[in-house]
């Protein structure tokens, strides 16, 4: 009786009439003067300062279940999000990137890496600053791969660190919460991971291929943007900035 | 006369009840003592369970034993615990009467740890079980000590068990039981079922191995040296040659026919929707007149509405009571036990009660909806009247038009006692995974044994060589082309070249993830109560649980929110970790009702094609509901009706869209697959379709240009759209991205130990500990297709969710047999299938009338 008439996810939120704002390939964001890209694989681009964003790669996710658990996930997450990682490379040429922290899924995670994966990694840095920023699951991770380490960047008005912190501030870009905003029409509802943004602070999207997500709804977001956000989701092929009225809870 | 084979005890005791050893009970006895395996069908009320345990009462009557040698006897296995613990009682009686020591024991999922800790150290005689608790018990250290002195094997309900993945399960185990006990021999019991034969292979060994091989240690040998090439070849051959082993048939014939009518409220029914708001009068009547009614439905969204119905009937206040597999397991004992003593005068109940226990009292069945097929409502309604010799009564309440003739489908069905039991199945791959982890646990295993001890379930008669090496690769390291985890590996190859566990970790988690049902994640109803003092405020964590709704649907719940459950309208106060909140609502209009997910069966083959046989022939419209003949007419007058092989495809505009609806009579989840297919084939010949609809008969599509007018141009255009080459290229493209392939992903994902089966209560463990099944499944298909687990869910979306292979046999069916009308408006066959357009959801009492409302509309349309 339910699901008796079938369409496409994003045809759904469009045919049904929700106030979408359509953007192209990417949208547009100011943040503490900056301007900045919201790429739609989860990625931000400061074109200005040609430096590529990614947050919570999760890296060696699937090994480190198997270490530690005994699930043997799929090994090809690490393949699967560096792939993608290159992609976003290729098409945009940084001059820096900088992963905003939880690169690697544990401490062990560059001990675990797969020779290719690795090899994969330092292709990607070739020619390109790269900066490991910490975050709590690699925190100790400091060595056992290129590029350079550190707890937080500045880069013109904007501070990029893991963690939101709790005060109230201005130009900040964050991750560590994997964002993800959920919409429901007529009992259908399409969840995807998302940006958020109250247009002075920032949280990335998890860009790890075995990341889940903590919907935006939830009480970790609110005393980040006590005046409200808009949440740009990830569509298949495009970003949705949807306003949080519109979003539901999980 | 001969010699009664039952010892004096027996006799004595059978007379005393006034009873008679009956001629299948004693072929059972003989066939048992003479190692035999049996296959014992007959219908409700002959005496079967009786029979199944006779030759096991009797071995043990005539046993001299000390305490001290008691060894397990006779394993018996039922689908339901509740059935066990019914069996366990009934047992009591013949036993305690003729004064037998025999010890019976149950062993479920609720028997506390002490008490399975001593069945193991000091066994009972008969041990009821389940299929789950019996995987459990072989992948014990202790199993062959356990079981090896078995002698007999007795499967209740086997025709129900078998075509699921739990037949898998119990499969492999009654292979293993085989092997521990070559001695055993199986007892099945069945209902009357159309294909016996299946189930006879089921009980005994298939493949057995050249005779030459078990007689001679030394070609043993050297089989086991060229074994992997050889194997396959065996696999290969097997089947040739000789008939496959199969367990003897006792057969029980009849016994009364059943009184079995449709029930007919003289006037017409609507044209779509399942509740059957109309009829709920006349069934409360029926309860009215007689002792104790059984009300079957389909879903348990139609048991919450008939419950609140008929209770707003209930002048008379009748005690009618509710049973449906989501309310809390106490709520359920209780209403069973009511029943039991005779307290209740009518229960509305699911296919929970479709089984096995005794209602005693039952004088008639009441049975809700389409029949859906005919195995189903006959065991229904052998569910009244538990004695063999007066006829079962029941009515069957047509929801609406369409369903009428299904209800006269099954009426001649069960007129001719013809069933429509599905082909056997083709054994799960994630369910051997599960096996395989288990048999590591209880010890050390050679790889070609097992493989040679697996190929004898049926099931799995065909797996080649290879496939049992791929998932042995599964189960020890993932099977994964990248070697990761070849350090971690659950199983590992002794330098004697057996398998084992790796450790007491993983024996334990094979233990947590045993079994072959997943169920979608659920949160509890808690019934709780405003705080006081603090308007709009719960307290959570206190009240009394009613039951369990799917997690999906307690998220599209907003607080405020008011639905059926339990019987009761609540009102949704929020979640709380696993709870869902909700308080009494008050003077509520228009509840909405929990929707279940998959609770629903399609319309069976079978009952398809006797449906289409009754279109096809104008001449048999005479049985029918002169509503229903008149409508039929009306079809033909408006438009045509397709012969019996044949399906009617119809195009036509309505408003500002262009339509296409086609009757397969298929099902409804063969029907969305083909939905799915027929839309990308129309996209490509830019028709911009832009959905689709589906019910068990058919489907609509309706696109933006006009497809008669296309039809009209190209001739063959009809018949290329249906054309059988969809199940390549499309279907494989679509099932990458179908979230019910990922569904069938995830069930095979849990079963096979991939990840870990989440427990009601168990708390939710962080967002970056739980993995989505979907995010696995799509990085294991972008970079190893070809993966066993990939393979398992594509084996299962060609039977399950997807109905892929029924939609094969459709097409096959149909090929240069389509018929095509193009009309200017909707005919009155289509407006069946253009009322599903859109609903999404059934909202409380008010759907079904609305619903009647726009198809009224509708048909004017149609005849005008």
């Amino acid at each position: 009786m339910s699901d008796s008439s079938h369409r496409f996810d994003e045809d759904a939120i469009l045919a049904l009439g929700l106030r979408l704002e359509k953007t192209a390939k990417a949208a547009g964001l100011m943040l503490a003067g900056e301007t900045m890209t919201l790429d739609r694989t989860g990625a931000l681009w400061l074109e200005a300062h040609r430096t590529l964003v990614v947050s919570d790669l999760h890296l060696e996710k699937g090994s480190s279940f198997a270490e530690r658990s005994g699930q043997f996930l799929p090994p090809y997450d690490t393949r699967e999000t560096l792939s993608c990682l290159h992609e976003v490379i290729q098409r945009l040429d940084p001059a820096c990137i900088v992963a905003l922290g939880d690169s690697f899924h544990d401490a062990r995670g560059p001990e675990r890496l797969e020779p290719g994966d690795r090899a994969m990694v330092a292709a990607l840095q070739v020619g390109r600053d790269w900066i490991w920023i910490a975050g709590n699951h690699d925190a100790t991770v400091r060595e056992g791969i290129g590029g350079s380490y550190c707890e937080n960047v500045t880069i013109g008005g904007l501070t990029l660190r893991h963690e939101p912190s709790a005060k109230v501030e201005e130009g900040e870009i964050a991750g560590h919460l994997h964002p993800c905003g959920k919409v429901t029409m007529r009992g259908r509802s399409v969840r995807r991971r998302c940006f958020v943004t109250d247009e002075s602070r920032l949280v990335m999207p998890a860009f790890g291929a075995f990341t889940g997500g903590l919907n935006v709804r939830a009480a970790a977001f609110d005393p980040l943007f006590p005046r409200g956000f808009t949440a740009h989701l990830l569509g298949d092929g495009r970003v949705f900035a949807i306003g949080r009225a519109m979003l539901g809870k999980d | 006369m001969p010699a009664s084979p039952l010892p004096q005890r027996f006799t004595d005791w059978f007379a005393s009840r006034g009873w008679q050893p009956r001629a299948h009970q004693l072929a059972l006895l003989e066939n048992a003592r003479a190692g035999r395996s049996t296959l014992l069908v007959a219908p409700t009320g002959a005496g079967k369970t009786l029979a199944g345990f006779l030759p096991s009462l009797v071995a043990l009557s005539g046993m001299k034993r000390k305490p001290t040698e008691y060894r397990l006897h006779t394993l018996y296995v039922s689908p339901l615990k509740a059935l066990a613990v019914d069996i366990a009682r009934n047992l009591d009686a013949p036993i305690d009467e003729m004064g037998l020591s025999i010890r019976v024991e149950t062993r479920t999922g609720d028997t506390p740890s002490h008490k399975r800790t001593r069945q193991i150290a000091r066994p009972p005689d008969i041990l009821l079980t389940t299929p789950e608790q019996l995987s459990l018990l072989l992948a014990h250290r202790e199993a062959a000590e356990l079981l090896g002195g078995l002698k007999h094997i007795v499967l209740d309900e086997l025709h129900a068990l078998v075509t699921s993945k739990r037949g898998d399960l119990l499969s492999l185990a009654l292979a293993r039981l085989r092997r521990l006990s070559p001695e055993a021999s199986a007892i099945g019991l069945s209902a009357t079922v159309r294909q016996p034969d299946e189930l006879r292979r089921y009980l005994v060994g298939q493949n057995p191995a050249p005779v030459i091989a078990s007689e001679s240690e030394a070609i043993q040998g050297q089989r086991a040296d060229v074994v992997g090439a050889a194997l396959d070849c065996l696999a290969a051959d097997r089947n040739d040659g000789e008939a496959p082993p199969m367990a003897d048939l006792v057969v029980v014939e009849g016994g009364a026919k059943a009184d079995l009518r449709m029930l007919d409220i003289e006037r017409t029914l609507p044209l779509a929707g399942h509740t059957a708001w109309h009829s709920m009068p006349a069934i409360y009547e029926l309860i009215r007149e007689h002792r104790t009614v059984l009300v079957f439905v389909n879903t348990r969204l139609q048991a919450e509405y008939t419950f609140q119905e008929l209770w707003r009937l209930n002048d008379d206040v009748l005690p009618i009571a509710i049973h449906h597999g989501s309310l809390d397991a106490a709520q359920r004992r209780r209403v069973e036990a009511a029943m039991a003593v005779g307290r209740l005068r009518a229960i509305v109940c699911t296919a929970t009660l479709d089984l096995g226990i005794d209602w005693g009292d039952v004088d008639l069945v009441v049975n809700i909806g389409a029949p859906k097929g005919a195995s189903r409502i006959m065991q229904r309604i052998g569910r009244a009247n538990h004695r063999m010799d007066e006829p079962s009564k029941a009515y069957l309440v047509p929801g609406n038009r369409f369903e009428m003739l299904e209800c006269r489908a099954a009426l001649d069905a069960v007129e001719e006692a013809a069933q429509d039991t599905p082909d056997a199945r083709i054994g799960g791959l994630d369910v051997l995974a599960q096996h395989v982890l288990g048999m590591a646990c209880a010890d050390a295993f050679d790889a070609n044994e097992l493989y040679e001890e697996i190929v004898s379930a049926a099931p799995y008669q065909d797996l080649t060589w290879e496939m049992f090496e791929q998932v042995v690769d599964y189960v020890a390291t993932g099977g994964y082309a990248l070697r990761a985890y070849e350090r971690f590996a659950k199983i590992l190859r002794g330098t004697d070249g057996k398998w084992r566990v790796r450790d007491a970790r993983t024996a334990q988690q094979y233990r947590m993830n045993v079994g072959t049902i997943v169920e979608a994640a659920r949160v509890k109803v808690r019934l709780t109560r405003h705080l006081r003092g603090k308007p709009g405020t719960v307290m959570p964590k206190s009240g009394r649980v009613l039951g369990e709704i799917e997690e999906e649907f307690g998220e599209t719940l907003t607080v405020g929110d008011t639905f059926l459950f339990a019987g009761e309208v609540l009102r949704f106060e929020g979640l709380f970790e696993d709870d869902c909140l909700v308080t009494r609502a008050k003077n509520v209009e228009d509840p909405a009702i929990p929707s279940y997910a998959g609770s629903k069966f399609p319309l069976s083959t079978f009952l398809a094609a006797r449906v289409r046989a009754i279109i096809a022939d104008p001449f048999e419209w005479d049985r029918l509901p002169p509503q229903l003949s008149k409508y039929l007419l009306q079809q033909r007058k408006h438009s045509l009706l397709p012969g019996e092989r044949d399906l009617l495809v119809e195009t036509f505009p309505r408003g500002n869209r262009f339509y296409l609806t086609a009757f397969p009579f298929e099902g409804r989840l063969a029907h969305q697959t083909l939905g799915m297919l027929l839309t990308r084939r129309l996209e490509r010949a830019r028709l911009q379709p832009h959905g689709f609809a589906a019910n068990d008969y058919g489907i609509a599509i309706w696109m933006g240009r006009d497809v008669s007018e296309r039809i009209a141009i190209d001739s063959d255009f009809a018949q290329g759209l249906f054309d059988e080459d969809m199940l390549g290229d499309d279907l494989e493209a679509w099932l990458d991205e179908s979230a019910m392939m990922k569904r069938t992903f995830r069930q095979c994902a849990v079963i096979s130990g991939l990840i870990e089966r989440r427990y009601p209560g168990q708390k939710k463990t962080g967002r970056q500990v739980t993995i989505s099944t979907d995010l696995i499944y799509d990085v294991l298909r972008k970079h190893q297709p070809d993966h066993l687990l990939l393979q398992a869910a594509r084996q299962d979306a060609a039977t399950g969710l997807l109905d892929v292979a029924r939609l094969g046999m459709m097409l096959r069916r149909i090929k240069g047999r389509i018929t095509h009308k193009a009309l200017d408006r909707v005919s009155p066959l289509s407006v069946s299938v253009m009322l599903e357009i859109g609903r999404e959801r059934v909202y409380g009492e008010g759907a079904d009338e609305i619903l009647a409302e726009a198809e009224a509309e509708l048909l004017e349309e149609a005849l005008a």
